[in-house]
């Protein structure tokens, strides 16, 4: 039972639980856009700092994200990799100047131009990730579909958006307890085992995942229906949190914060803060 | 005179995916302020008449109907599921799958936020049927801290909010209930019955259980047609529902067993009205069987499997408290106890998918500690209760041979294991077909064979009978019977009372994760004690026997059961 709940809602008494769904939802995008749109190192290591202080200030801990982030590090590693690899000169063309460390190949030279270029990708990972991962584990599943439906979503997709988050950890359950049963077969998921084999073995594990989740599937839509789901092209939210004095504050600092991260970015006609 | 509510009028229904109808010709009324009990064998059509009645099908589930089905005197094939599910309120069978909502008040909400009832409204009436049905003293509970008893209540709620309803469909309430749990459930339907009038009817194969309350009629479904609608008095009079190999009450058939009359007019809905007269007092202390003989004993006196001080926590909680006892070779011994006592995190300890913290486990006197899974799985061999967790391939053949393709044996003997243990199983001729294609109970025996086949002393079987009827059942158990007479000591994990009585001779009883009991079933079912601690109900055998001023109950009811499974025998 290590990794019961990896992405799922996790309950503490913290400001930024207390934030009504809607609240966090829009701060969110505000967030990833302005994170997105900005290459000015400035705003993305303010950005960075902001976001470890609403994560401490979560008082979610490191252990219960930590498997996530190291899988989404996996593949900023890679990314980072691949950038180097299709466009080394990236950094020189966008700073105009070149600073070169060292040569490996004619290609392949490394210049503090380019490091800094993906330093600064990598930056933008590190102030959207946290803030990701705070939305997902302090948005309770049922208030986030209500969050969604308020900014104009269809509440049929945010109820299969809510849905899907709810069950993980049930899914989560039945495939321990599937993978538990098919090792005492010898099928082995470990690093024992080849990894070819591996591979198949996770077949024997999916397949009665599946079945068992469309199990799941057919009994809660018949629920949903027979209790009068999608009969009306609208409906209401038992858990919508209306929002509160430390909603409407936060909204305010956040947009301002945001008019002046865009300020800051664009005034100069580039997206990019250049140091050389 | 009543309102006629419900009105089947020659009613006849097809599946599209099936080639016969699953009701045929049905005429059955049901009056305003009823309450109705259908029961009947699996695939009778039980199911697929409360899928008429709440909508399902035909919207869900497509095919053709001929004939009238009406609601409140309208013909259901105008409506839409909507407008019916505002007519008929229904409680799903499954308590876990069907909430939606994560707290207990957002899911008792549910309809409500569909129908548009502005917030504050709908908090006032989620309020008010919390506490029709006692469950608001919860209301921000997550709905995995809940007990069985108390998602029952969730779920009657989350339908009862809505006012207009006023026929309540149960669908087989009981299952998946410990026995005293499933007492305060239809104690909490009668309740609701009384305090609203609403129709009630309910769907259900435990009969004995479910006349806990009176109902006033029992309608009776086999192979689409309805073979009886009387009181339960007339029926539990008449051999009906031993005809369609439906459980009759226990009390009913030791007296038919024993010979007696049983009349309507002894009342015997219920243990407590049922008259017994002098006359049947003492053709019931009559012995039933010359060569009467309780089960067979273990032969070795070997210990196949020692448990010693065991404990097991989980988030700092103790799931399983220092727990020791010892199974010997070729014993076959029950698991009971309430919902989340630890009888599955016992299981999973002794089979290595859960590391226990303390004590000691010992398969044939060797320390098992630091085997993996698959090391243990050589001894010890994990059935789960839900046989679509377990199934990896298309063909019954392959399934059956994963485990020893994974162990690198050689095709011959792969193929020789694989047809012994099919023919154990009485799979044999049915080797070369797809899983697909095989019932519910058959797939189980599939994951068994699958099990088996690598050859374990002992197997562990997590609610092997759960959701079959009688007939399937029995076939179950006496193919377990087998197994265990075979040498293979079996151990299985059970909320039905009447299979431990029936096929161990020794049951552990856990509650709150510690064994408060390791004994003999009779002993078990007669101990009020043990019966309140571990959410058990004692035996109505045993209150027969009382009520017929015997002295050994106990020796009244090892009979009854040694003289049941010699009459179910003859079905096979």
């Amino acid at each position: 039972m290590a990794v019961t709940n990896m992405l799922g809602y996790i309950d503490k008494q913290s400001p930024v639980h207390k934030l009504s769904g809607v609240s966090k939802l829009i701060i969110f995008l505000l967030w990833s856009t302005i994170a997105m749109l900005t290459y000015d190192t400035r705003v993305l290591l303010i950005l960075f700092v902001l976001s470890l202080v609403v994560f401490k200030l979560s008082k979610i801990k490191w252990q219960e994200i930590s498997f996530v982030v190291w899988f989404i590090l996996f593949f900023l590693a890679l990314n980072n990799v691949a950038i180097y690899l299709f466009s080394p000169e990236e950094g020189v063309s966008i700073y105009n100047s070149s600073h070169v460390l060292f040569e490996m190949t004619n290609r392949y030279t490394v210049t503090l131009e380019q490091l800094f270029y993906q330093f600064n990708i990598t930056l933008k990972y590190f102030v959207v990730i946290p803030a990701a991962l705070l939305f997902i584990v302090t948005t309770h599943p049922s208030e986030f579909a209500a969050s969604l439906n308020k900014i104009g979503v269809h509440y049929k997709i945010g109820m299969a958006i809510s849905l899907a988050l709810r069950y993980i950890p049930d899914i989560q359950r039945d495939f321990r307890t599937i993978a538990q049963v098919q090792q005492a077969r010898g099928i082995d998921l470990s690093n024992k085992e080849k990894l070819t084999k591996r591979l198949k073995n996770v077949v024997a594990i999916i397949m009665p995942l599946i079945f068992s989740s469309l199990d799941r599937i057919e009994t809660i839509s018949n629920a949903m229906e027979l209790r009068s789901f999608g009969k009306h092209n609208k409906r209401t939210w038992y858990s919508e949190r209306p929002l509160t004095k430390l909603d409407y504050l936060t909204l305010l600092i956040s947009s301002l914060l945001f008019i002046l991260f865009m300020i800051i970015t664009f005034h100069d006609g580039t997206r990019f803060y250049n140091p050389f | 005179m009543k309102q006629p509510v419900i009105q089947f009028e020659q009613f006849t229904f097809k599946y599209h995916s099936q080639t016969e109808p699953s009701l045929i010709d049905m005429d059955l009324t049901i009056y305003e302020g009823e309450k109705v009990l259908i029961v009947g064998p699996s695939g009778s059509g039980k199911s697929t008449l409360a899928h008429c009645l709440n909508g399902l099908v035909p919207f869900s589930y497509k095919g053709n109907m001929t004939g009238n089905l009406l609601i409140k005197g309208t013909p259901t094939a105008s409506l839409d599921i909507f407008t019916l599910s505002k007519m008929v309120g229904t409680v799903l069978q499954d308590t876990d799958g069907q909430f939606i909502g994560l707290s207990v008040g957002e899911d008792i909400a549910f309809t409500l936020e569909n129908e548009l009832v502005p917030q504050k409204k709908m908090h006032d009436i989620v309020e008010k049927t919390a506490k029709l049905v006692d469950i608001h003293h919860q209301m921000n509970y997550s709905i995995h801290e809940l007990s069985g008893g108390q998602k029952q209540r969730v779920s009657l709620a989350g339908v009862m909010v809505d006012e207009e309803i006023d026929i309540l469909l149960f669908d087989e309430p009981l299952a998946n209930l410990d026995p005293a749990t499933g007492k305060y459930a239809m104690e909490l339907i009668e309740r609701v019955h009384t305090d609203t009038n609403k129709t009630i009817i309910m769907i259900e194969h435990r009969i004995e259980d479910a006349l806990h309350i009176p109902f006033d009629r029992i309608i009776v479904v086999n192979e689409g047609c309805i073979v009886a609608d009387m009181t339960p008095d007339a029926l539990l009079a008449s051999d009906i529902l031993s005809d369609v190999h439906i459980r009759e009450p226990l009390y009913t058939k030791a007296l038919k067993y024993h010979q007696c009359l049983v009349t309507e007019e002894m009342q015997p809905a219920h243990i407590d009205t049922l008259h017994i007269s002098n006359q049947t007092k003492l053709a019931l202390q009559q012995k039933m069987d010359e060569d009467f003989s309780t089960l067979t004993q273990p032969r070795a006196n070997h210990t196949v499997l020692d448990v010693k001080d065991v404990t097991f926590s989980y988030d700092k909680k103790k799931i399983i408290d220092s727990i020791s006892f010892q199974i010997k070779a070729g014993e076959m011994v029950a698991i009971i106890g309430k919902n989340g006592a630890g009888k599955s995190t016992l299981s999973k300890v002794i089979c290595g998918f859960e590391k226990y913290s303390d004590g000691t486990i010992m398969f044939h006197d060797q320390d098992i500690r630091d085997k993996t899974i698959f090391e243990r799985a050589k001894h010890v061999g994990y059935v789960l209760q839900n046989p679509n967790h377990m199934i990896s391939k298309h063909m019954i053949y392959d399934e059956v041979a994963l485990g020893l393709v994974q162990r690198g044996l050689t095709e011959e003997e792969i193929k020789e294991r694989v047809y012994e243990t099919l023919r154990i199983c009485g799979l044999y001729p049915y080797r070369n077909w797809p899983i697909s294609a095989l019932s519910f109970g058959q797939k189980k025996r599939v994951t068994i064979a699958s099990i088996l086949v690598l050859n374990p002393s002992i197997l562990i079987l997590d609610e092997p009978t759960a959701g079959q009827d009688l007939r399937h059942y029995t076939e179950m158990m006496e193919f377990l019977l087998t197994l265990n007479r075979q040498g293979i000591t079996i151990i299985f994990i059970t909320h039905d009372m009447h299979l431990m009585l029936e096929y161990t001779n020794r049951a552990l009883v856990l509650a709150d994760g510690k064994l408060i009991a390791d004994k003999a079933p009779v002993d078990i079912l007669t101990d009020d004690q043990i019966i309140a601690k571990a959410n058990l109900k004692r035996t109505s055998l045993f209150d027969l026997a009382i009520k017929s001023g015997m002295t050994h109950p106990k020796a009244f009811i090892e009979q009854f059961i040694s003289h049941d499974r010699k009459v179910r025998k003859t079905w096979q």
